[in-house]
């Protein structure tokens, strides 16, 4: 993270470590999150954003601007924010999930109420959009998207060691999670406590979706891109590999992607629409060649 | 023993069990027939604990199913549900040794490694246990999922519909390989079986299920003739004895 540096050494080494550890953050949070999520849903193409939370972050950025005006909105305290967006995204996280424990059988329901809440968000979204000023309109649209450039190092701390949290939860269950992929009914006949582990874990997805995104902003197609990349390189479906495959083939396309993009393409092109780009091709190409890729 | 006691379930509402009360006492082979949407299989997930009662209690060896820890439960109750498409890119070999977690919780000694290669070898599985689930036919992943079953090397074993997708040859393998599995260990298995003869020939005790009732319950010479086939199935049925066993002529 030195290519280029110039000027104040230590100021920027230090942006550049926060910086460095945020990315680290979202990018092991993304990974985490998407593939125990495909695991419990037991679906390869599905990530945690079906879930509507991207659309809810952006229906607080909307209904911000338009209550404060684009100014007002600027001089929110970030942290208050951050802490206001992460606890009404595991809200949404929690209260779709939760009823699981009773209706263990109601996974695919569960799905569609986050799938529908999230086209009710984008809607929402889309007509306060219109009523707002054409100016403000323009800070919405920049923090819809990620943004992995302006990282506020306050908020750094928290979200690290929640996400350090994930990573020993996730790891510790990695056995079990094995189970889970057998399907509900084998899991439970291998004595998996299903209602609770799955539960348990979207509840951590979830949490880990709003921090992640609270932080940089929506990363849908991240966490797919990069879980499918770390199934191809691991070449099985046990968790212990694929955790510390993803993880580090997370890690490695941000930071590496951040330090390409900051460094080479002057930033004209935003780390997060490459991103997007490229998760949204593996997409594609996965509905196309599903297992064979 | 398995004991149900006026068990009823009903599935999204609509009553599909009624009232069942039966008792399956430790070893032998009970073989659970009738037609489709009899109650078969929702019976089987019921004992196994993955489809819950509207009244009623299921015991195992005196452990309420329902509220003792479920793994507990693995160690004296396996299962093998119906349908159930194996996720993931597993080999045979690992499939089977999932049968063993219970016991390891994923670190798998060795023990559990010669038992997982025993329950290979009694499928005839072993010359495919590097082989991708996936890329295996029907009546091969079926034998897999049933050596997985019995290597969680528990007292119970429900299979339910295990024949499915096995030829002539491999459907009498399985059914004599559970036959000498429980004459040998003195393991109770209970298997949803839609052939009558297989059922007359291997089971000690056939339980027939029509509309979520029993309708017949008892050794193969009380339940496969004509007059209780016809309640069941809700057609005549031949039935002729060779080499002792009541063999039923339903294609004829
Ligand atoms: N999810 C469900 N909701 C409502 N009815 C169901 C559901 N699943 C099964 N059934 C009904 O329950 C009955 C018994 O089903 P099942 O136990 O699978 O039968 P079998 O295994 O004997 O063929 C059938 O009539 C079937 O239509
Ligand atoms: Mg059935």
């Amino acid at each position: 993270m030195t290519v280029n540096l110039r000027g104040d050494l230590w100021f920027a080494m230090e942006l550049r470590s926060v910086r460095l550890l945020a990315l680290m953050q979202v990018a092991v949070s993304v990974a985490l999150s998407t593939l125990v999520f495909q695991t419990i849903t037991g679906n390869h193409i599905l990530t945690p954003s079906i879930m509507g939370m991207d659309a809810l972050y952006i229906l607080i950025q909307t209904s911000l601007v338009f209550a404060l005006g684009g100014l007002g909105y600027a001089g929110l305290n970030a942290q208050s924010k951050f802490g206001v967006e992460v606890v009404l995204m595991a809200a949404l996280a929690w209260g779709l999930f939760l009823p699981l424990l009773r209706y263990s059988h109601a996974l695919v329901l569960v799905l569609l109420g986050g799938i529908v809440l999230g086209v009710l968000f984008r809607s929402l979204s889309s007509l306060l959009a219109r009523l707002i000023d054409p100016n403000d309109f323009a800070v919405v649209q920049s923090v819809s998207y990620a943004d992995f450039n302006t990282v506020n190092g306050e908020l750094l701390l928290p979200g690290l060691a929640l996400t350090l949290v994930a990573l020993i939860v996730s790891w510790r269950a990695r056995h079990r999670l094995d189970i889970v992929l057998l399907g509900m009914p084998t899991a439970i006949g291998l004595g998996i406590d299903w209602p609770v582990l799955a539960v348990g874990l979207m509840l951590m997805v979830g949490t880990l979706v709003a921090v992640s995104t609270a932080m940089v902003g929506p990363v849908t197609f991240l966490g797919l891109l990069v879980v499918a990349l770390s199934r191809r390189i691991v070449g099985s479906d046990r968790h212990g590999p694929l955790i510390i495959g993803s993880v580090l083939v997370s890690i490695i396309l941000l930071v590496g992607g951040q330090t390409l993009v900051g460094s080479y393409l002057g930033n004209a092109l935003p780390l997060g629409v490459v991103i997007e780009f490229a998760g949204g091709i593996a997409f594609v190409l996965m509905l196309f060649y599903g297992r064979r890729l | 023993m398995i004991s149900l006691e006026t068990v009823s379930v009903s599935l999204s509402g609509t009553p599909v069990l009624h009232d069942i009360s039966l008792d399956l006492p430790r070893g032998g082979i009970t073989a659970v027939i009738g037609p489709n949407g009899a109650g078969k299989s929702t019976l089987v997930s019921a004992i196994a604990r993955l489809t819950p009662l509207r009244s009623g209690r299921i015991c195992v060896d005196g452990l309420d199913v329902f509220r003792a820890p479920t793994r507990n439960l693995a160690k004296i109750l396996a299962v093998m549900p119906q349908d159930n498409a194996v996720a993931g890119r597993l080999r045979v070999g690992e499939l089977v040794q999932f049968g063993r977690f219970p016991h390891h919780q994923g670190r798998p000694t060795q023990t559990d490694v010669a038992l997982v290669e025993a329950a290979l070898r009694t499928f005839d599985l072993w010359d495919i246990h590097d082989r991708f689930i996936d890329t295996l036919s029907g009546g091969q992943r079926q034998r897999a999922r049933a050596a997985m079953c019995y290597a969680q090397g528990t007292d119970y074993m429900l299979l339910d519909e295990p024949l499915n997708n096995l030829d002539i040859y491999y459907a009498r393998e399985l059914m004599r390989t559970l036959r000498q599995v429980a004459d040998t260990t003195g393991r109770s298995i209970v298997i949803v079986l839609h052939d009558l003869n297989h059922a007359a020939v291997h089971a000690d005790r056939i339980i027939a299920l029509r509309d979520g009732r029993v309708v017949a319950d008892g050794p193969a010479a009380e339940v496969i003739r004509p007059d209780v086939l016809d309640a069941v199935f809700g057609f005549p049925i031949r039935v002729e004895t060779i080499s002792g066993k009541p063999i039923s002529l339903h294609f004829l």
